[in-house]
């Protein structure tokens, strides 16, 4: 039994807040995967102790954060509430910030990022080119938050969300706004959420699942594992609202064994929610009840996909099925379940707080709200970017992405994953939603951007993708598991030079 | 060999299959034989069964790797910054294809088709360390720092 009800967590809210107010000065460390890689974690540790040879540790603080999404720039440091922006950190500079920016407070220029249109040195996080075009809602607490801490999400306002569901709406209020909200599933095809969820509330069922797709297997999209590494809670909210509207008991995350460090933050957070009461019987006090478990994949592209995911889940092969039934109708094994990918998911808690109205002022007619892109490759300033819908490729790929690396020309930016396609130059004035990807030939995928420049061979891109497919083919059914190796095959032997067109012709 | 699992919260049936061969593959560094048939009598599901879904993850292997795992991430944004040189580079200097383990048993060398540090790219994981931004030349840097260190790898977790 839960002694948590909805007015200890407002009160807890309340404590944190306060005792947060009278620390003055935050050192955020970025500990997102990329900046992992350059080392970030000495990086805190360092200014840890640097806090206390200086006995600083009652007035500031230091904290590992999620992505902060400027991976091209790691490790990151942001010194709050001031957002001083510094990148590319070394060991050695730790001292001279702590002497000069936190206690004499004085920018160090070295530090700063340099925009190199310009040629001038930004101070402020918000100021800098990459971060100024964007619009962070679903990442926009990341650089905040420790995701190894829940109270750092619950000051920030989260599970208000869940507090104003569980006590304030129906199930079907709940489905109602998001339906009106106008989100649509992120993890590619882009299905009304509401809908979905209506469906599965529609389903006659005593059990009901609900899943939290993390099995971001697209190559060139990690917006999922930032997300969930970064800012787990919020995806789990959305789960929770998302389960209480449906009328789910048990949940799952599915998360790659690729992103062990996912896995972790994720595993910590579920622990951090029940003895919290957020998970389990009588949520917050309340008759609703629910759990969620992670379940690590094996290693297989195809268990992304729905029925394929929820087979391994059941100890299965990932094999997927034909469609009907969907899950909604009879899913996970043979119970109406409702799949939606992590970042529909963390999209959840925001539409509830700010309403459904305010999120479909967001985005373009067809599709609402913002989009999470790995934008990646040949690219200046690689990282993850939050947009509106709408957004057209040129300010994703200039504006915000500094444009092609070392003044090459750009050539094509692929998009969808290996289902998806290419988009060449003369498209760039393109808006980005789900319809207008579809329409020029490509899709929104789970939003991974791979720019392309002039040296990139586009045969050799077709070429890799078939033999990603062929690799990765379940085997289930003939035409991909042969027709695949075919094409691979034909595609090898142009790279090679090898066909000399008769045998194309055969 | 031990394989109770510490969690009583689901029943012994096919749903555990999967967590256990990941506890198995940890613990072990592949599946053995002994380890099918043991999962065969607790979960009450075919040896062939569990062959099948073994060998269709590839988080699972049926032979024990060497001491030190690298991994070199094939996605699309490492394949577009040259991830197919670098793969080729530890190729040549280990003298393995991919999937294979040098034959002292000290590295395997395996190929990972996204590892989500796109930005990195291209990325070559050693023991769980990841290294971006990856150049021909820091490939024997890699190695030369995995061999010294006998007995002490650290899991790919």
């Amino acid at each position: 039994m839960n002694e948590f009800n909805a007015t200890h967590l407002d009160k807890i809210r309340d404590e944190i807040s306060d005792s947060r107010k009278k620390q003055k000065t935050c050192i955020t460390i970025c500990g997102g995967t990329g900046c992992h890689a350059y080392g970030c974690l000495k990086v805190a540790e360092s200014f840890r102790e640097e806090i206390q040879k200086q006995k600083l540790q009652d007035s500031v603080e230091v904290r590992t954060t999620g992505c902060h999404g400027f991976c091209e720039r790691g490790p990151i440091v942001v010194i709050q509430p001031e957002g001083i922006f510094y990148q590319r950190i070394k060991l050695g500079d730790i001292q001279e910030v702590i002497s000069e920016t936190i206690i004499n407070k004085k920018v160090i220029n070295r530090l700063l990022y340099v925009d190199p249109r310009t040629n001038k040195e930004i101070v402020l996080e918000k100021d800098v080119p990459f971060y100024k075009k964007q619009k962070r809602i679903v990442f926009g607490n990341n650089g905040f938050i420790d995701p190894t801490d829940i109270r750092d999400y619950i000051a920030l306002g989260g599970y208000r969300a869940l507090t104003k569901i569980l006590f304030d709406m129906t199930s079907e209020e709940v489905i109602e706004e998001i339906k009106t909200s106008g989100l649509r599933g992120r993890g590619g095809a882009g299905f009304l959420t509401g809908k979905k969820w209506e469906i599965c509330r529609e389903s006659n069922s005593q059990l009901k699942y609900v899943i939290c797709n993390a099995d971001e297997g697209d190559p060139g999209a990690y917006m999922d594992r930032s997300l969930l590494e970064g800012n787990p809670h919020s995806v789990i909210e959305g789960m929770i609202i998302g389960a209480y509207a449906i009328g789910a008991s048990e949940g799952f995350i599915y998360v790659r064994m690729e992103y062990p460090l996912a896995v972790k933050n994720v595993t910590i957070a579920l622990d951090q929610a029940r003895k919290f009461g957020l998970l389990g019987r009588s949520i917050l006090g309340s008759e609703f009840q629910f759990d969620i478990h992670i379940f690590k994949g094996a290693g297989a592209f195809v268990s992304g996909e729905e029925t394929s995911l929820m087979a391994s889940i059941e100890g299965r092969r990932a094999f997927p099925r034909q469609r009907p039934p969907f899950p909604a109708q009879e899913g996970l094994w043979g119970k109406p379940t409702n799949i939606n990918n992590v970042e529909t998911w963390a999209n959840v808690p925001y539409i509830i707080n700010n309403g459904a109205e305010w999120y479909s002022g967001i985005g373009t007619k067809g599709s609402k709200g913002t989009k999470i892109f790995s934008l990646v490759g040949k690219i200046n300033n690689t990282g993850l970017v939050e947009v509106p819908m709408g957004m057209t490729l040129k300010e994703i790929i200039y504006a915000i992405g500094g444009g092609v690396k070392d003044h090459k020309k750009f050539k094509a930016v692929q998009t969808g994953g290996p289902s998806g396609g290419c988009i060449p130059a003369d498209m760039l004035d393109l808006p980005i939603d789900f319809e207008t990807l579809a329409k020029a030939g490509s899709m929104m995928g789970s939003g991974g951007m791979i720019v392309m420049d002039e040296d990139t061979c586009m045969v050799d891109v077709a070429r890799y993708f078939l033999d990603f497919t062929q690799q990765e083919s379940c085997g289930k059914c003939v035409p991909c598991r042969v027709g695949t190796r075919q094409l691979v095959e034909i595609l090898t032997r142009i790279t090679k030079g090898e066909d000399q067109g008769r045998r194309s012709r055969r | 060999m031990k394989m109770e699992k510490e969690s009583k919260e689901f029943a012994n049936d096919q749903r555990e299959l999967i967590h256990i061969l990941h506890e198995v593959q940890n613990r072990y560094g592949y599946i053995p034989p002994q380890a099918i048939s043991q999962i065969s009598r607790k979960l009450r599901i075919s040896e062939s069964e569990i062959f099948g879904v073994l060998t269709f993850y590839k988080a699972f292997t049926l032979h024990p790797r060497g001491e030190h795992l690298i991994t070199i991430c094939m996605g699309t944004a490492c394949h577009v910054r040259g991830a197919p040189m670098i793969l080729d580079e530890f190729k040549r200097k280990l003298g393995v294809e991919s999937g294979e383990t040098t034959d002292d048993n000290q590295f395997t060398l395996e190929t990972v088709n996204c590892v989500g540090a796109c930005a990195l790219g291209p990325i070559a994981i050693a023991d769980g360390e990841y290294h971006g931004q990856m150049k021909t030349r820091d490939v024997d840097k890699i190695i030369d720092d995995l061999k010294p260190k006998k007995g002490k790898s650290a899991k790919n977790e």
